[in-house]
C-alpha cells in the first residue's frame, strides 16, 4: 500500500499545482495593471483543504482504518432497508400519498411552492424517462415540448379563452406533434449525435418562440392567462355554479399532485405493458428487436409523442400557475436539470426520479446563501456522479445497457 | 538455442467477457525458435496473444519475458522491449499511405535516423509494398495488407514477434510467400516468432515446436515434426 | 453586388472561427468517440484569457507602443492556457470515464460544460468584458465594402493556424500518430505508441486552436461574455460533422460553409434566425449523409 499511495500523493500535487496555474490568471491579472495573489490563494486554499480531507479520508478507507466508523454505520443502512423491504409496497404508497395529500395543510406559502416546483419536475422527469430511460434514446432538448404545452395553454387562454382543463389534452396533443416533428429525423441517428441533434431542436424551438412576434409575442412573453377554474356547487337557494379560479397556493398544489399521480400511474403502467417492452428491447439491441419484429419506426416516434405529452401537460400547468410565460423559462439549461434529475436519480427507476427531483430542487433551497455557486456545484456534481455512481441514486432493476454502450 | 527463454507462461488465467478463454496454460519460447500454437476457431490462440500484450486482462498466473515479469504492464510499454504483435485481421491503419504505416512502426524508436534504413529493408523484404509505398493502407489487397502489417511491426526490430493467424483469409500461394518471408526474418534477423494459425499444416511445416490449444487448455505439446506425425492431430486439424 | 461581395467577406472570416473551434470538436471525437460539450467552454476561456492579458498590457502602456507584439504574445499564452486546460479536464472528467458507457462520459462532459462556464461567470463576472478598442479602428474601403485592418488580421491569423495544423496533422509523425490512433487505438499501443499521451497532445491541439478563435471573436465583436460558447459550440460541431467528424481537413471546410451559409441566410433570408441555419445543416448531413463530405475518420475496427 505504501509505494501506491506515495504515487497517488505525488499526483495528487501535481494536480492542485496544475490547478493553481489555471485558476490564477483569472483572479490575479487585473484590469488595472495589477498581479494579485490574494484572491487566488483563498480560493486555492479551501479547494485543496476540502480534497486534502477526502483524500485522507480516501486512504482511510482503503486501508480500512476507519473501519470501526464504517462497520456500525453501514449496519444501521442495512437495518432500515430490511425495516423498508418488511414493509408491504402498497402500505409505503398509501403513507407517501398521504403524506403528499396533508402537505398544505401543515406548510407555509415557501414550502407549497417549493413543492410544486419539485412535483411539476417530477412529472417532466418521468416523461423524460420515457425518451431516456426506456426507449434508450438521449434527449437534450426535452424542455422544448414543456415549453409548447406551456404556450400552447397561453395562446388558447389568451385568444380563445379555453378553460385549463379543455386546454389540458390540446397541449398534449400539440406537444405529441412536435415530439413526432423533432422524433423523425433523429430515428436512425447514433447516440451521441442524436444528443446534440436534440440539442439543437431544443435551441431552435426557443428561437422561433422568441422571434415569432406575432404568434408569441417574442422576448416579453404572454401575459394574463387565466388560472385552472372550477365550478363550485352553490347550495343557496336553488342548485347552482359558481366559476372560480383556483390561484391559491394550495389549490394550484393539489391540481399538480392529481397531475403528477396521472403521470406517475400512466408511467409505470407503460413501463410493463407491451409497448413498454418493446422500448425496452429497442433499448437493449435495435438491431435484435428489428429482427423479432418490432417495428423500429412507429415505437421511437411512440416514444417521443409519449414523452412529449407528459411534459406538454406539466408545461400547460406551468403557465396557469404563473399567469406568464417566456422563452426565458425554456432554456438548455432546464434541459440539462430535467436530464440529470433522471440520471442523478436513477434512469428507469420512478422512485429514483422523484428523489432526484427533490434533491435538486430542494437542495439549491437549503443553500440559499451560497446560491451563486449553485450551477457550479451542479455542473461538478454531474461530473462527480459519473464518476462515482453513474447508475444513480436509486437504480432501477430491470436496467441493462445498450449494446452500442457496451465496451469491446 | 540459449537456455534463459525469451517468453514464458505460467498458469496464465483469463477471461473475455464473461466467457473464461484460457484456464491455465503454461508455454515457453526459447530465443531464435518458431513456436507455433494451433487450435480450432474459438481455442483461446488469439486470447493468448492478447493476453501476453495486455489487452486482455490476466484473472492469474505469470508472463514472463526476458526473465522480467510483464503481466500487468501497460500494452505500450512492450514495442520498445521488443515484443511485437501482428494482430488478427490485419489491422493496417486504412487511411494511412504504406509508408506512413511503417513509420508508425517505428514510432517510439529513439533512434530515429536508422528509420529510412529499416523502411528500404523492409522494401527488400516485401517488394509490392515499395510499388505502393504512396498508397493508402485500405486500398490494398487482403495479402498485401498482410505483408504490410508484418512489415510495420518488423519496423520495431522485434526480439520477439507475435503473429495472429497471418494466412486467415489469404490465398495458398500468398500464405505460402509470406511464410517464407517470416521464416526468413527468423534465420536473418534472429527474431523469435511465436506464431498462432489455425492452418495447422503450414504452421507445423515452418514451426520448430508447436502447442495444441483446445477450449482454453494446452493439450499436447512436442517438436513440429512429430505433431505433423501425430495420427491424433492429423485427423483433428490436418483434415484427414 | 457589393453586399455580395461584403458578406462573402464577413462569412469568410467567420467561416474561419468556426473551422479553429470545429477542429477540438472532431480531433477529440475521432480519437474517443466523445463529443466534447466542454469545448465550447475552452473556446470563451480563450477569449477571456485574451482579455485578460491585453486589458492588463493596455493598463501597463504596452498597447500603445506595441499593439501587435502584445496580441501576438497574448494569443500564444491564452492559445498555451486552454491547452492546459483540456489537458486537465480530460484527466479527470474524460479518462476515468474511458470504458465506461457513451452516456456517462457524454453526461460528465456536459457537468464539466456547466462547470467550466460557471467558473468562468463567477471569477470574471456576469456582464460582457471589453476588448481593447485599439484594434478594431481603421481598414479599407472599397466603395460599400469595408475590409477592416482587423479581419485581415483574423483572416491571416486563422489561415496560418489552419495550414500549420494541416502540416502537423498530415505531415508530421506527431500527427500521423494522432490520425492512426484515431483509426485503431488497440494496434497503436500494440505498436509502442502511448494512447494517454497521444490523447492529450489531441485535447491540447483543439483547444489551442479554439483558444485562439476566442480571441478574435472577442476582437472582431469587441467583447466576451462566459456563456459565449454554447451556441458557436454546437455550430462548429454541426460544421465538423459536415466535413466529416474525425477529418481535419473536413472540420476546415465544414466550418467555412457554415460560416458562408450563416451569413448570408442572415444577409438574404433572415438574419433573426441566423442560427437556425446551421442546426438545419447539421440535421440535414445526420439524415442524407452521415459520413460528411469529405469521410470520416473514426475508429472502424469497433463496431
Amino acid at each position: 500500500m505504501i509505494p501506491a499511495s506515495k504515487q497517488i500523493w505525488k499526483k495528487y500535487i501535481f494536480a492542485l499545482v496544475w490547478f493553481m496555474v489555471l485558476l490564477w490568471p483569472l483572479l490575479g491579472i487585473l484590469e488595472d495593471g495589477t498581479i494579485d495573489f490574494g484572491k487566488a490563494l483563498t480560493v486555492w486554499m479551501w479547494v485543496a483543504a476540502a480534497t486534502f480531507c477526502l483524500l485522507v479520508l480516501y486512504f482511510g478507507y482503503r486501508t480500512r482504518a476507519l473501519k470501526r466508523v464504517s462497520a456500525p454505520l453501514s449496519d444501521v443502512g442495512l437495518k432500515l432497508k430490511s425495516a423498508s423491504d418488511a414493509i408491504p409496497r402498497p402500505a409505503l404508497i398509501m403513507l407517501v400519498f398521504i403524506a403528499a395529500f396533508c402537505f398544505p395543510f401543515f406548510t407555509g406559502r415557501y414550502a407549497q411552492d417549493v413543492a410544486i416546483n419539485v412535483l411539476v419536475y417530477i412529472c417532466l422527469g418521468l416523461g423524460l424517462n420515457i425518451v431516456i430511460g426506456l426507449a434508450g434514446m438521449l434527449d437534450l432538448g426535452y424542455i422544448a415540448f414543456y415549453g409548447v404545452g406551456a404556450y400552447s395553454y397561453a395562446l388558447l387562454s389568451i385568444h380563445y379563452q379555453l378553460s385549463f382543463w379543455l386546454a389540458l389534452p390540446v397541449a398534449a396533443f400539440f406537444a405529441a406533434i412536435s415530439g413526432c416533428i423533432i422524433g423523425y429525423p433523429t430515428l436512425r441517428m447514433r447516440g451521441d449525435y442524436l444528443a446534440i441533434v436534440t440539442l439543437g431542436f431544443g435551441e431552435i424551438v426557443r428561437i422561433i418562440l422568441n422571434n415569432w412576434m406575432s404568434l408569441t409575442n417574442g422576448p416579453n412573453g404572454i401575459l394574463g392567462i387565466n388560472a385552472p377554474g372550477i365550478y363550485l356547487p352553490q347550495l343557496s337557494g336553488g342548485l347552482s355554479f359558481e366559476h372560480i379560479y383556483l390561484k391559491k397556493l394550495h389549490y394550484l398544489y393539489f391540481v399538480v399532485l392529481f397531475l403528477c399521480i396521472f403521470t406517475i400511474i400512466a408511467v409505470h403502467r407503460l413501463n410493463f405493458s407491451r409497448i413498454g417492452r418493446a422500448w425496452e428491447a429497442i433499448r437493449e439491441d435495435e438491431t435484435v428487436a428489428e429482427l423479432m419484429g418490432v417495428n423500429i419506426f412507429r415505437l421511437k416516434l411512440l416514444a417521443y409523442a409519449m414523452g412529449a405529452v407528459f411534459g406538454g401537460l406539466a408545461g400547460a400547468f406551468f403557465a396557469a400557475r404563473m399567469r406568464f410565460v417566456s422563452p426565458e423559462s425554456f432554456t438548455f439549461i432546464e434541459s440539462a436539470m430535467v436530464l440529470s434529475m433522471v440520471v442523478l436519480g436513477g434512469m428507469g427507476s420512478i422512485p429514483g426520479i422523484i428523489l432526484g427531483a427533490m434533491a435538486l430542487i430542494v437542495l439549491p433551497e437549503v443553500f440559499r446563501e451560497v446560491e451563486l455557486y449553485r450551477m457550479l456545484a451542479f455542473g461538478a456534481a454531474m461530473t462527480l456522479m459519473m464518476l462515482f455512481r453513474p447508475k444513480g441514486l436509486i437504480p432501477a432493476k430491470r436496467f441493462g445497457s445498450r449494446s452500442e454502450e457496451r465496451e469491446g | 538455442m540459449s537456455d534463459r527463454p525469451i517468453l514464458e507462461l505460467k498458469s496464465v488465467s483469463s477471461s473475455y467477457g464473461k466467457i473464461d478463454a484460457l484456464k491455465g496454460i503454461s508455454l515457453t519460447v526459447f530465443p531464435g525458435e518458431i513456436v507455433t500454437i494451433i487450435g480450432a476457431n474459438g481455442a483461446g490462440k488469439s486470447t493468448t496473444l492478447m493476453t501476453i500484450c495486455g489487452i486482455v486482462p490476466l484473472k492469474s498466473g505469470e508472463i514472463f519475458y526476458n526473465g522480467l515479469p510483464i503481466h500487468g504492464k501497460e500494452p505500450d510499454t512492450l514495442a520498445p522491449m521488443g515484443l511485437c504483435q501482428v494482430p488478427e485481421g490485419r489491422r493496417i491503419f486504412p487511411r494511412l499511405k504504406v509508408e506512413d504505416n511503417l513509420e508508425m512502426g517505428a514510432f517510439f524508436r529513439k533512434d530515429q535516423a536508422s528509420v529510412a534504413k529499416d523502411m528500404e529493408h523492409v522494401f527488400d523484404l516485401f517488394p509490392v509494398l515499395k510499388d505502393r509505398r504512396k498508397q493508402l493502407g485500405g486500398t490494398l489487397s487482403g495479402g498485401e495488407q498482410q505483408m504490410l502489417a508484418i512489415a510495420r511491426s518488423l519496423m520495431s526490430k522485434p526480439k520477439l514477434l507475435l503473429l495472429d493467424e497471418p494466412s486467415l483469409g489469404l490465398a495458398p500461394l500468398i500464405v505460402q510467400k509470406i511464410f517464407n518471408i517470416i521464416k526468413e526474418v527468423n534465420q536473418v534477423d534472429k527474431t523469435t516468432i511465436l506464431l498462432v494459425e489455425q492452418n495447422a499444416n503450414i504452421a507445423l511445416q515452418s514451426a520448430s515446436r508447436g502447442y495444441v490449444l483446445e477450449t482454453g487448455n494446452i493439450i499436447m505439446e512436442d517438436n513440429a515434426g512429430e505433431l505433423l506425425k501425430n495420427p491424433e492431430i492429423r485427423k483433428a486439424y490436418l483434415g484427414e | 453586388m457589393e453586399f455580395f461581395i461584403q458578406q462573402f467577406i464577413n462569412g469568410i472570416t467567420l467561416g474561419g472561427i468556426y473551422a479553429l473551434i470545429a477542429l477540438g470538436y472532431t480531433m477529440v471525437y475521432g480519437i474517443i468517440q466523445l463529443i466534447n460539450f466542454a469545448h465550447g467552454e475552452f473556446f470563451a476561456a480563450g477569449g477571456y484569457m485574451g482579455v485578460i492579458l491585453l486589458s492588463f498590457l493596455a493598463s501597463r502602456g504596452f498597447i500603445t507602443t506595441h499593439p501587435w507584439l502584445c496580441l501576438g504574445g497574448s494569443l500564444l499564452l491564452a492559445m498555451l492556457y486552454c491547452a492546459m486546460l483540456a489537458m486537465a479536464v480530460e484527466k479527470v472528467a474524460y479518462k476515468p470515464l474511458r470504458h465506461a458507457s457513451r452516456l456517462a462520459v457524454l453526461l460528465s462532459a456536459l457537468g464539466m460544460s456547466i462547470f467550466l462556464q460557471n467558473g468562468l461567470m463567477l471569477t470574471q463576472g456576469v456582464f460582457d468584458k471589453p476588448y481593447p478598442s485599439i484594434y478594431s479602428q481603421g481598414g479599407f474601403e472599397f466603395g460599400n465594402i469595408v475590409v477592416s485592418y482587423l479581419q485581415i488580421i483574423i483572416l491571416g491569423v486563422t489561415i496560418v493556424l489552419l495550414i500549420l495544423l494541416n502540416i502537423l496533422v498530415y505531415k508530421t509523425r506527431i500527427g500521423k500518430a494522432m490520425r492512426a490512433t484515431a483509426q485503431d487505438k488497440i494496434m497503436t499501443s500494440l505498436l509502442g505508441i502511448s494512447s494517454n499521451r497521444i490523447i492529450s497532445i489531441t485535447f491540447a491541439l483543439g483547444a489551442g486552436m479554439a483558444a485562439a478563435a476566442g480571441i478574435m471573436v472577442g476582437l472582431y465583436y469587441g467583447s466576451v461574455r462566459y456563456d459565449m460558447g454554447f451556441v458557436p459550440g454546437i455550430k462548429a460541431f454541426a460544421a465538423a460533422v459536415l466535413g466529416g467528424i474525425g477529418n481535419v481537413t473536413g472540420a476546415m471546410i465544414g466550418g467555412l460553409i457554415i460560416g458562408m451559409v450563416e451569413i448570408f441566410g442572415a444577409g438574404y433570408i433572415s438574419g433573426q434566425y441566423k442560427d437556425v441555419f446551421a442546426f438545419i445543416i447539421l440535421i440535414g448531413v445526420l439524415y442524407f449523409m452521415p459520413t460528411g463530405i469529405m469521410g470520416e475518420n473514426v475508429d472502424d475496427t469497433r463496431v
